[in-house]
Formats: structure tokens, sequence, C-alpha cells
């Protein structure tokens, strides 16, 4: 039995710590783990207000974001290996190919 | 104040302070090793909230294959150490966008909330109704998202295949 704005606060501590690692963070990679940390924070709220609601639609989205944030880190992973296989560095500020 | 929501606050701040230090640490396998507390504690959350396949797919999922891909990925790239090579030089405003926002979040929860509203009230039995919901009423976005699955794969493979032909 918990509150539930307590879930919500957890859950917005956790997706501004994510937004902080985001636009702070060099390194793909650890942009990427800052990404991981706000799609935990989604997941968060929706299997609270699913409980809070009666309602198992929430954690079922939760297991659907969950195989996409796998999807994504797939991806992401090997686009950053890429770049670092022709431009040998992976800090955000310095690939700026598509950039004029 | 209940015992599950003492729980709740010991995990909940395990999460945070995991969190925390995954955005700040100056080593980034540290960096991946703390997101492993932080998605444990988080599944912790989720079994405080009866919700407990979510729990251990949040366990085998994120603690068990999208942190060893992050530790593979950062094997595979050179993983250098410190703040300057780890953080750019917008730290203060980085702070203050992620500040902001943390203090609206509240503002807006603490405001749409009832602090005195009944607790939650978990359902019971959730992994057989997540299966029955999951293979009847949402069988088209399961069956997009597998589709989906099989397209990163083969994209993930694609992209990070040497290219040796001429």
């Amino acid at each position: 039995m918990i509150r539930l704005p307590l879930v919500l606060f957890l859950s917005a501590a956790l997706f501004s710590t994510g937004v902080y690692g985001v636009l702070a963070r060099r390194n793909a990679v650890l942009v990427l783990m800052s990404i991981e940390l706000m799609l935990n924070a989604v997941n968060l709220n929706l299997v609270a207000f699913g409980q809070a609601l009666h309602d198992i639609t929430g954690q079922v989205f939760a297991l659907f974001v969950i195989t996409v944030a796998a999807a994504e880190v797939g991806i992401g992973l090997a686009i950053v290996i890429l770049i670092y296989r022709n431009r040998e560095t992976i800090n955000v500020d310095e690939v700026n190919l598509l950039k004029w | 104040m209940t015992g599950a929501e003492i729980a709740f606050i010991i995990v909940g701040v395990a999460a945070v302070v995991g969190a925390f230090r995954v955005v700040t640490a100056r080593n980034v396998v540290r960096a991946a090793l703390y997101l492993v507390v932080t998605l444990s504690a988080v599944a912790g959350v989720y079994l405080l909230l009866a919700a407990e396949f979510v729990a251990w797919v949040q366990i085998l999922i994120y603690v068990g294959a999208i942190v060893i891909l992050f530790l593979f990925g950062l094997m595979l790239t050179k993983a250098p150490i410190g703040r300057e090579a780890l953080d750019n030089q917008r730290r203060g405003v980085a702070f203050l966008v992620a500040f902001a926002i943390l203090g609206g979040l509240v503002y807006l929860i603490q405001g749409a909330f009832d602090w005195d509203a009944p607790r939650i009230d978990p359902i019971e039995g959730s992994v057989a109704s997540v299966g029955t919901s999951l293979f009847s009423r949402f069988v088209l976005p399961f069956e997009v998202i597998s589709l989906l699955l099989l397209a990163a794969l083969i994209g993930a493979i694609v992209l990070s295949r040497k290219e040796d032909r001429p």
C-alpha cells in the first residue's frame, strides 16, 4: 500500500536526472544510459497508474516500452560503434557531419 | 506510514542515488554498474507495487541484457576517464534545465494528486492477467513489436558488420 504521489515523485526525480545526463554528457554511450533512465521513469508511471486504476493495460504498455528500449539500445550501440570506427571518437559534440 | 511505504522510500533513495551517480560518475564502467543499482531498485519498486511480471522482466532484460550490451559498447569504444572527457562545458545550463523540469513536475504532481487519497490497492495475480491481456486485447501490438525487434536485430547486424566488399 503506497501513496500514488510518492511513486510519481520518484519517477519525476529519475526523469530529470536522465534529462541532466542527456544534456551534460559528451560520451554517446553515457547519453544512451541517461535515455534508459528516462524510459524507466515512464515505465514506473505506467505501472503505478495501472495499479492505482486497477487496469492491467499499464503493465502491458510497460512491457512494450521495455521491448522498444531494448531495440533502441541495440541500434544505438551499433551506430555508436560505427561512428567510432569511422571517426575515432564517440563524443556527440565532435560528430558534426550533418551540421552546416 | 505503512511498512510498504518505508520499504519504498529506502528503495527509491537507492534508485535516485544510483541515477545521480550514473550521470556524474567519472568512469564509464562505474556509470554502467550504477545503472545496475538504479534498474534493480526500480524492479524493487515494481515488486512493491505487486507488478511481479514487469519486475522480473526488468531484471532479465535491463539488468541481464541491456547493461551487458552497454558494457560491450564501452569495451569496443575508447572509454576515457575524467570529467572533462565525459561531460561537456554546458553542465550548468543542463543542471538548470533538469532542475526546472523537476520543479515543474513536483509542482504539478502535488497540485494534481491529493495526498490524503486512498493508497494504491494493487491488482492481485498480475502474471495471469498480463498474459491474458497481452494475447487477447493487445495481440496486434504484440506482433508489431516482435516485427520491430526483428528489424532492429537485422539493422544492428547490418550496421556493425565490417564491409569487405570492393
